[in-house]
């Protein structure tokens, strides 16, 4: 392998690991105040790129993005509400079914909306035959935008939960909800509030991933697979293993399209998920004790 | 079995001839293509019934399960094994009576393996592989066994996808007839395939099979086995402590419900002469769990019924394009407002009055 | 002498258990004679339940063995000790849900039957035979336990005392050579406990080794032979009832318990 080559790889990797990163920050933001893992979580990636491409004909770019990412809020906020609130001490079997149910509607719904076309927002900046170059590596702009705005939101939310009132209350929710609940926190509206940031978060995703990789009707499942796969390779819950773990996903396929047929990609992250899930569940950065002291 | 279920069993027998006799004086017929893949489905149903609502363990890759049963034997029983006739796992099966020879449609000579070799050969695999699955997969709980499931699942589908020997994105055609029961005596054999000729026999088959189907598995819930499956989904630690090897009786009906589901797609493949990477969707594997959901999660015969019934208005198109929509929404809806089935209603108010009375 | 060289019922050989930082169990031997009533105790907090889940196999002790019978039991799985004749009662009692008392029981008949996959499927005569042996057998547990009355109602809707009786039935069932008991009087009222006591002894005289965790004094003193002390995870004294209620040290920590 050329250096150069090797170089391409690495880029590749570290874009489509920012992306998974992304959703298992999602994961991990639910996962954190409810205890749920939420199926769906690779709908709002899709949800959000297809507002934003329905949209763009109407406002520019960066309007139609934050339209995009407050509609697809705004949905988040009302599947909880809907389905997820008012259930008392539902069982995990309960919520997990649940959630799928609420995938495959969304997916339904973009299905009837949309149709199976395949669609993409156009490149931020130039086309698709712009290119930078690094040295003898040759990058498109989107490869930044998308590492740039990952970057930016993980550093937005940890700003987020370490020094805001409502970020540090969803913390306390996560620690201990009985505690939190006798310090007069509305966990209820935590929850409500972790599904709207999780869905904004995966809809920003969606917009700046979808001029490379395209958006369709069901381009969320694979995404929420691998994102999970990530938010368990970081160990649940936790937000900043789950960049590294991404990360690592990310450059793993990208270097294993030289070795196997790309039909099999898809196979090598649920292929490591299996194994992960077997050797060491609580994740490659997460500790046997505290795995266990969550409830699962 | 319990006298309760017996009569329950017969009225089913019962029912299913009406059915076909309904079908016979009023001209419909062909409502009996339909009714036979419905029965089919039930089986899958009804095997992962027994590993979710009694044992208590998720799986959403049963799709899997199926199409492993319906393409291994769709792909023994279609691919000419001539060219390879020297080959010492050929010659093998050759001498332990596996292999048949038949002749295509131009006339060429075709060396297959026959397919009740298939059929057992598909099933033993369908087995090890839950079996293989199982063991480390079991362990989990919750979402990281639902995770691992739907992981599964989603590797079989890639798989199937990107294998020609499965016929990548067009699956297998022409798959042979399976004589079930040679001709005895007067008797015709009993086939199961698409001939229009065998619709009848074909009906009752797969209803015979669901009903066999049935029949052990009520069985097994009112056993050592499923006393032991019903325990361990209550409480493991107290499961064990009375001795139930809980890791053993977790794979080991995991095993069981792989089975009735690979033996369902391989009835099936036989039936449709062909199967495709559609019925090894996540989809296909999200559908089984909501019919097992809607007929409630300890509730063998509200699956069956549901199961059947709903898979049934979905082959007859009557959810048209909404179709999986129509299982998302029935998911959600038990889920939020019956989780223990919609049949569980009746249950339910017999149950208030019992409290009321005492 | 001949008791000195008998073959313990089970055997503790400096069990240590930590959680973390925390020594939830630190230093414990003992041993339980056959045919004996031991009871374990202490103040809230002083690893008894823990102590409990080592021998069960629920937790694997972090040093130390554990003998049963002569036979090393620590590392194996909750069910394979059980499969050499141990059994165990909950703290916080673990019936199962949608089942009758009855069937609770039978499940406990688990070890003495074999009926697997195949044979429960097909119903076959040797299986049709043993079930009908499990129900027999599960009734007269039921009677011994005096709730044979309430064999068909669902287990987890029945009193208190009624499922303490049940689950007691249950670790019955399979027939064990030594009985765990963990904390069988806890929520009871005194008569109840009185009624446990006649029936723990009743277990004894059956032949089955038991022994127990509690927190009610008057229970243990009643109807122990030799009772252990632990405080902090430590073993502090083991002896006869009637010492173990002089020893200054056992009752500074009962009473300083009760000055809080």
């Amino acid at each position: 392998m050329t250096l150069d080559l090797f170089f391409q790889y690495l880029f590749a990797g570290i874009t489509y690991g920012s992306i998974y990163a992304i959703v298992a920050i999602g994961y991990n933001i639910i996962y954190n105040t409810t205890g749920i893992i939420n199926f769906a979580q690779g709908e709002f990636v899709m949800l959000g790129g297809m507002i934003a491409i329905t949209l763009l004909p109407l406002v520019p770019l960066p309007v139609a993005i934050a339209l995009a990412v407050g509609i697809t809020m705004l949905i988040g906020a009302v599947i909880e509400i809907l389905f997820i609130r008012w259930l008392e001490s539902p069982s995990v079997l309960r919520l997990i079914i649940i959630t799928i149910g609420i995938s495959i509607l969304l997916r339904e719904i973009a299905l009837h909306i949309w149709g199976e076309s395949i669609r993409s927002l156009p490149y931020f900046y130039g086309n698709e035959i712009t290119t930078f170059s690094v040295g003898s590596v040759h990058l498109s702009p989107q490869v930044l935008w998308v590492i740039a705005t990952c970057s930016v939101m993980v550093a937005g939310l940890s700003l987020f939960f370490k020094f805001t009132p409502t970020g540090r209350e969803m913390r306390a929710c996560s620690a201990n909800r009985t505690a939190a609940i006798l310090c007069g926190i509305s966990t209820r509206n935590m929850v409500t509030l972790s599904f709207m940031l999780s869905a904004g978060l995966g809809a920003l995703a969606g917009c700046v991933m979808s001029p490379i990789t395209y958006t369709q009707y069901d381009s969320g499942t694979g995404l929420a697979i691998k994102g999970f796969t990530v938010a368990i390779l970081g160990g649940l819950g936790n937000s900043m293993a789950a960049v590294a773990a991404g990360l690592l996903l990310g450059i793993i396929e990208a270097f294993s399209v030289s070795v196997v047929p790309l039909a099999f990609q898809d196979a090598i992250a649920i292929t490591l998920l299996l194994i992960i899930l077997f050797v060491k569940p609580h994740g490659i950065f997460g500790s046997g004790e505290a795995a266990r002291l969550k409830d699962f | 079995m319990k006298k309760k279920n017996s009569l329950k069993i017969l009225s089913l027998c019962g029912f299913v001839i009406a059915v076909q006799l309904l079908t016979l004086v009023t001209g419909t017929q062909y409502f009996l293509t339909q009714l036979t893949m419905s029965a089919y489905y039930g089986l899958v149903v009804i095997g992962l019934g027994v590993l979710m609502g009694y044992a208590g363990q998720i799986s959403i890759g049963h799709a899997g399960f199926f199409a492993i049963g319906g393409y291994l034997s769709a792909a023994l029983t279609t691919h000419n094994l001539l060219g390879v006739a020297e080959n010492p796992l050929v010659k093998l099966l050759d001498q332990v009576g596996f292999l048949a020879m038949s002749q295509d449609i131009y006339g060429d000579q075709l060396l297959t393996v026959s397919p009740w070799a298939a059929c057992l050969i598909a099933v033993g695999a369908a087995g090890l592989i839950a079996l293989v699955l199982g063991v480390p997969v079991l362990k989990l709980k919750g979402h990281y066994l639902a995770m691992a499931t739907l992981g599964f699942g989603t590797i079989i589908y890639r798989l199937l996808l990107a294998t020609p020997y499965f016929g990548e994105a067009d699956g297998i055609s022409d798959v042979p007839s399976f004589t079930i029961l040679p001709a005895l005596g007067s008797l015709p054999p009993i086939v199961i395939s698409g001939d229009f000729s065998l619709r009848v026999v074909n009906y009752y088959v797969a209803w015979g099979v669901l009903i066999i189907g049935m029949i052990l598995l009520l069985n097994l819930i009112d056993s050592r086995v499923g006393r032991a499956l019903r325990s361990l989904h209550s409480s493991e630690e107290a499961a064990e402590a009375v001795g139930v090897n809980t890791a053993g009786f977790k794979v080991g009906v995991f095993v069981l419900s792989a089975i009735f589901a690979a033996f369902a797609g391989v009835f099936i493949t036989h039936y449709n002469s062909g199967i495709g990477p559609s019925e090894a969707s996540v989809m296909k594997s999200v559908r089984y769990v909501a019919l097992v959901a809607v007929g409630g999660m300890t509730n063998l015969w509200g699956m069956l019924i549901m199961g059947v019934s709903l898979t049934f208005l979905s082959l007859r198109g009557v959810f048209g394009s909404m179709d999986d929509a129509v299982f998302g929404v029935i998911l959600i809806g038990v889920m939020l407002f019956a989780p223990n089935g919609v049949l569980s209603v009746r249950e339910f108010f017999v149950t208030r009055k019992k409290e009321t009375a005492e | 002498m001949s008791q000195q060289v008998q073959l313990p019922m089970l055997e503790l050989q400096s069990i240590h258990k930590t959680f973390g930082g925390l020594h939830a169990v630190n230093d414990v031997s003992f041993r339980v004679d056959p045919g004996a009533i031991k009871a374990v105790i202490g103040p809230n907090g002083a690893g008894k339940t823990t102590l409990f889940n080592l021998i069960a196999g629920n937790l694997p002790p972090s040093a130390g063995a554990i003998y049963f019978q002569g036979k090393a039991i620590h590392g194996k799985k909750p069910h394979q000790i059980a499969g050499l004749g141990m059994s165990r009662t909950f703290q916080n009692i673990k019936l199962f849900h949608g089942m009758t008392a009855l069937e609770c029981v039978m499940v406990g008949c688990h070890l003495r039957s074999k009926a697997g996959f195949i044979g429960g499927m097909l119903h076959l005569p040797g299986s049709r035979k043993e079930e009908q042996w499990i129900n027999k057998r599960s009734m007269e547990l039921l009677e011994l336990l005096e709730i044979a009355e309430y064999a068909d109602v669902e287990a987890t809707s029945l009193a208190f005392g009624q499922q303490r009786a049940v689950e007691l039935a249950r670790a019955l069932a399979s027939e064990p050579k030594l009985l765990l008991l963990d904390e069988p009087a806890a929520g009871l009222n005194i008569y109840e406990t009185a009624e446990v006591a006649r029936l723990i002894t009743k277990i004894r005289d059956m032949g089955i080794t038991v022994l127990l965790v509690e927190h009610d004094m008057s229970l243990v003193m009643e109807i122990s032979d030799e009772i252990v002390v632990l405080c902090f995870g430590e073993k502090i004294a083991e002896d006869v009832p009637a010492q173990i209620q002089k020893n200054p040290e056992v009752i500074s920590i009962y009473l300083g318990e009760d000055e809080q």
